[in-house]
């Protein structure tokens, strides 16, 4: 058992902008240093006088060999994470939550299916399978946008296509765009997943992570192998303030990333 | 002057305990404060017996006792003079060991770097006199969600470990106590370090007190106490067991875990909608209700900061909130989140039921709305041939 | 910050303090923080507050009621009850980064808003001599009604503390940590006895938003709404309750009707308070 600690200083090494309304930031420690980051494990950041946000980690080595978050600005607390410049300090506490069980998804194909920022939590597991691949089967990256223009770590995606099928759509189309155009799930008919081999990571907005899920499970995917990343505003990120509730659920210690086997029932009820 | 003096101070009180009169309770609080304890315990304050500092036993609230209807809350005077012969006031221990506005730590930032320091202020030791067997489960159950996982809140920790616990047994439930449904009195269960019986005989008022722990037997040693007469015992112990008959409130009989599980989809939920505040009243004064948001706060400077976390409660719109809106945004869903989480869902995240039937949710509602009848109705729905769905 | 004439080396955002139809006692509270006062002049310089002083700016011209401006940040008392208020609102949201309305005056209208219930011609006629000088409009509005406002800051009047966490956090570019809760919560963190459990007195803190600190209840009685609604209040729920607890239909009519009695939230009260007349809603 260890006890709730107020937060580190960390310095921001980077600061970066991958869409509009979307930057990311690289801390390193001022001083002592937090325990390692699992891939789908959250932090919470705050700006000095602000406040916190939860926010998990999208890379665990940044190019200082920093922590990298990537944050959408919503709010007073986000607003002000963009404003950050290389040189500045926020307080930094955690881990905290579940990451994404790897481990069970070692030996199968690895299906990561993003929507929005939800590309975010995912993208240290595709790092990781990339780079132990033998330790994995396949990997495939289906990642959803409103618009082009929302799509993050963009510049990145021909690198990963190198090693694994990644697939992209966007709910509206731009100039220039001659890539999908429609929901992420449409992205798993040519890529067929199979279903006793597949383990698939999903993170996006509730709506789509239901649908996405559901498909899955009827393309024979048994239900604990697809695993969801779910959401509310945790306060503590110890589960001490009752925010991150989910029916039976405490979302900071029971998740965010939950097998969908426990998350279907959740999903189904509205308001819970 | 009493003749039981020269009992041997050093002697442990054993199963059949020590019986006391009240000057055995004014030597006790005035024990508790020279062992450099704040005494804590019921007293009349704003026409309700309160929870307070007590500067001595004098201060008891001797010969007053509570009228407790759905929403309704009245004193009432008792011709036997005893100290403990009322049912829940409008308050827990919640408020000492988990109160309501706490400061967890302070930042500045000193030349362009970020300082942050922890609070660190040694809790008072505190000495809570009058703890219901009840409110003794409560605070179990707040030892569990505050210090029983993978991390422990140091200030409630801090609070916690120093404070005594002294138990009063029931004798005299209210009418919207249910604690027997609930499993947690009259009868008090373990966690205490001492524990005492009131009894109000025709010409004697005496106290059985039984120690729980090292330091509640070194104080009842200080006592002016002699050990237990049977008769004494035998009063007492059927005072607590005629209690448990008296009981106004009960949950229906069946597993409420379940029940919960089986009924999200009730109407009765928009039924209770159409009379609940959502003011939040029961969540405040329930003693094991936990929730709390984080206040940052800056002075002019903008160099200071501090976080404090205050009470919160499920029934505030923004307690669910998510990307600029909430998630349980009816009054249906929030009084839905609350019960379901108190007779349901705490098993799964806690190991046991977050009710100890104290009957305060339902008092201290403005507008009456009764816990047990609400758990009643959706136990008579599931009866009524509506579908059922399995719980999972 | 806006960009304005003035001493180029003065870094501190400018204050603008603004009166409507009101009593000044919103505006006294800004200079009621006594032990805050300093502290904020250097934080904030204060261009225009005809309270505080004649001249504008740096000290250099007579204020004018228009102001000169642009001001970072707008305080706005008082409601808009003549057409010139509403030309001279435009103008100060015009020359304002950030406007918020400090008061139930500004933000619900005030207990000026009375006259939205009645005719107005008829009050001229009784308290005026000559009601031919009196240029008003007919109803009394709040400053939301009329141009886009930032943050409503409540009560009647405002709490100092909360006039000092909106402009702390301007200052330090956060939301003010002001709830929408109701007056319950803040009462029972106080650990009052509820007023209305406990003595059966009529109390409106389930449905009233925070911010006073549950002053009323705190002293025995029961809280009148001085802060206007809650988020989401329930007032049918609220409705009877105050009427079990004694108070007649023209009693809750009454304590409805007062400081924020424009309130859109309080709109159904009438028909809900006269339900009992009526007898119980149909099955």
């Amino acid at each position: 058992m260890s006890t709730v600690a107020p937060p580190l200083p960390y310095h921001v090494a980077g600061t970066w902008e991958e869409t509009d309304d979307t930057r990311s930031i690289e801390l390193v420690p001022a001083g002592a240093e937090l325990p390692p980051f699992a891939p789908g494990q959250f932090a919470m950041i705050y700006a000095f006088g602000v406040g916190e946000v939860p926010i998990s980690v999208s890379s665990l080595r940044g190019a200082h060999g920093g922590l990298v978050y990537t944050v959408r600005a919503v709010g007073a607390v986000s607003s002000a994470l963009h404003r950050l410049r290389p040189g500045d300090t926020v307080g930094l506490r955690g881990p905290y939550g579940t990451g994404w069980d790897l481990d069970a998804a070692a030996g199968h194909d690895v299906l990561v299916v993003a929507g929005g920022i939800g590309l975010a939590p995912l993208r240290p597991v595709i790092q990781e399978v990339l780079g132990r691949p033998d330790a994995y089967g396949r990997l495939a990256v289906l990642a959803g946008a409103r618009t082009p223009a929302d799509l993050i770590y963009r510049d990145q995606f021909a690198g990963w296509g190198e090693s694994a099928w990644v697939a992209v759509t966007v709910d509206r189309s731009g100039p220039r765009w001659r890539g999908a155009v429609g929901v992420v799930t449409a992205l798993l008919d040519d890529l067929d997943p199979h279903p006793g081999r597949t383990h698939a990571l999903v993170c996006g907005p509730e709506v789509m992570m239901r649908h996405t899920a559901r498909d899955l499970v009827a393309r024979g995917l048994a239900p604990h192998r697809v695993q969801v990343s779910l959401e509310r505003n945790m306060r503590c990120g110890t589960g001490h303030c009752g925010h991150c509730q989910l029916g039976p659920l405490l979302l900071c210690r029971d998740g965010p990333v939950v097998g969908y086997d426990r998350a279907a029932r959740l999903l189904l009820v509205r308001e819970m | 002057m009493r003749a039981d003096a020269d009992v041997d101070a050093s002697r442990p009180s054993g199963p059949d305990g020590l019986v006391m009169g009240k000057d055995g309770l004014a030597a006790l609080v005035d024990v508790l404060i020279r062992r450099g304890f704040t005494p804590v315990g019921p007293t009349v304050r704003e026409g309700a017996i309160v929870l307070a500092e007590l500067g001595s036993a004098d201060e008891l609230p001797y010969g007053w006792g509570v009228e407790l209807e759905a929403g309704r809350y009245r004193l009432r005077e008792r011709a036997d003079g005893a100290a403990f012969a009322h049912a829940a006031g409008p308050q827990s221990w919640k408020p000492f060991l988990h109160p309501p506005r706490v400061r967890e730590w302070t930042a500045d930032r000193v030349a362009g770097e970020l300082v942050v320091t922890a609070e660190r202020v040694a809790p008072p030791r505190y000495a809570f006199l009058g703890v219901r067997p009840c409110d003794l489960r409560a605070i179990a159950v707040q030892d569990r969600v505050l210090t029983g996982g993978a991390y422990r809140d140091p200030g409630y920790a801090g609070r916690r470990s120093g404070a005594l616990l002294i138990v009063v047994e029931c004798t005299e439930p209210g009418a919207t106590c249910f604690c027997v449904s609930m499993g947690t009195g009259p009868a008090t269960g373990p966690g205490y370090d001492l524990v005492m019986t009131e009894v109000v005989d025709a010409d004697r008022h005496r106290f059985w007190v039984r120690s729980g722990s090292r330091e509640g037997a070194e104080i009842l040693a200080e006592l002016p106490a002699r050990p237990a007469d049977p008769e004494t015992r035998r009063t007492a112990r059927a005072g607590v067991a005629a209690a448990a008959d008296r009981m106004g409130r009960s949950m229906p009989e069946t597993d409420l875990r379940e029940l919960m599980a089986r009924t999200l989809d009730a109407p009765r939920w928009d039924d209770v909608a159409g009379r609940c505040l959502t003011c939040g009243n029961c969540t405040m004064v329930c003693p094991t209700c936990f929730c709390t948001t984080t206040e940052d706060v800056t002075d002019l400077t903008g160099d200071h900061a501090e976080r404090w976390s205050l009470w919160d409660s499920c029934f505030d719109l923004d307690f669910s909130n998510l990307h600029g809106g909430p998630v349980r945004a009816s009054a249906r869903s929030r009084y839905r989140q609350w019960l379901t989480h108190k007779l349901g869902t705490w098993y799964d995240q806690f190991g046991s039921s977050g009710c100890v039937g104290c009957g305060r949710c339902i008092v201290w509602c403005p507008v009456g709305i009764d816990i047990t009848e609400e758990a009643a109705a959706l136990h008579d729905w599931t009866r009524s041939g509506q579908p059922t769905p399995e719980p999972s | 910050m806006a960009t304005r004439p003035g001493p180029p080396t003065d870094p501190r955002p400018t204050l603008a303090v603004w009166k409507f139809a009101s009593c000044d006692g919103c505006q006294l509270t800004l200079l009621d923080c006594e032990d805050e006062l300093l502290g904020l002049t250097e934080r904030v310089r204060i261009d225009h507050f005809l309270e505080m002083t004649p001249v504008e700016g740096a000290g250099r011209e007579r204020a004018r009621l228009q102001g000169r401006g642009p001001y970072d940040l707008s305080l706005v008392e008082g409601s808009i009850t003549t057409a010139e208020d509403i030309g001279r609102i435009r103008h100060i949201r015009r020359m304002s980064r950030y406007l918020v309305t400090i008061g139930a005056c500004a933000t619900a209208g005030g207990i000026q808003a009375l006259r939205n219930f009645a005719d107005v011609e008829d009050f001229l006629a009784a308290v005026y001599a000559q009601p031919r000088y009196i240029a008003t409009l007919s109803t009394s509005t709040p400053i939301s009604a009329h141009v886009p406002v930032d943050f409503e800051l409540r009560g009647c009047p405002i709490d100092r503390r909360q006039l000092i966490e909106v402009v702390t956090a301007y200052l330090a570019g956060r939301a003010p940590r002001i709830s929408g809760q109701s007056v319950c919560f803040e009462c029972k963190r106080r650990g009052t006895t509820c007023v209305t459990v406990a003595h059966g007195t009529p109390c409106l803190g389930p449905v009233t938003h925070a911010g006073c600190g549950a002053l009323c209840p705190v002293y025995g009685r029961g809280c009148y709404g001085c802060f206007g609604p809650s988020d989401q209040p329930d007032l049918p729920s609220m409705v009877a309750q105050l009427r079990r607890d004694g108070m007649s239909e023209r009693d809750i009519q009454r304590v409805f009707r007062t400081f924020n009695a424009a309130s859109p939230e309080y709109a159904p009260v009438p028909d809900l308070a006269a339900e009992d007349r009526r007898g119980p809603p149909p099955a």
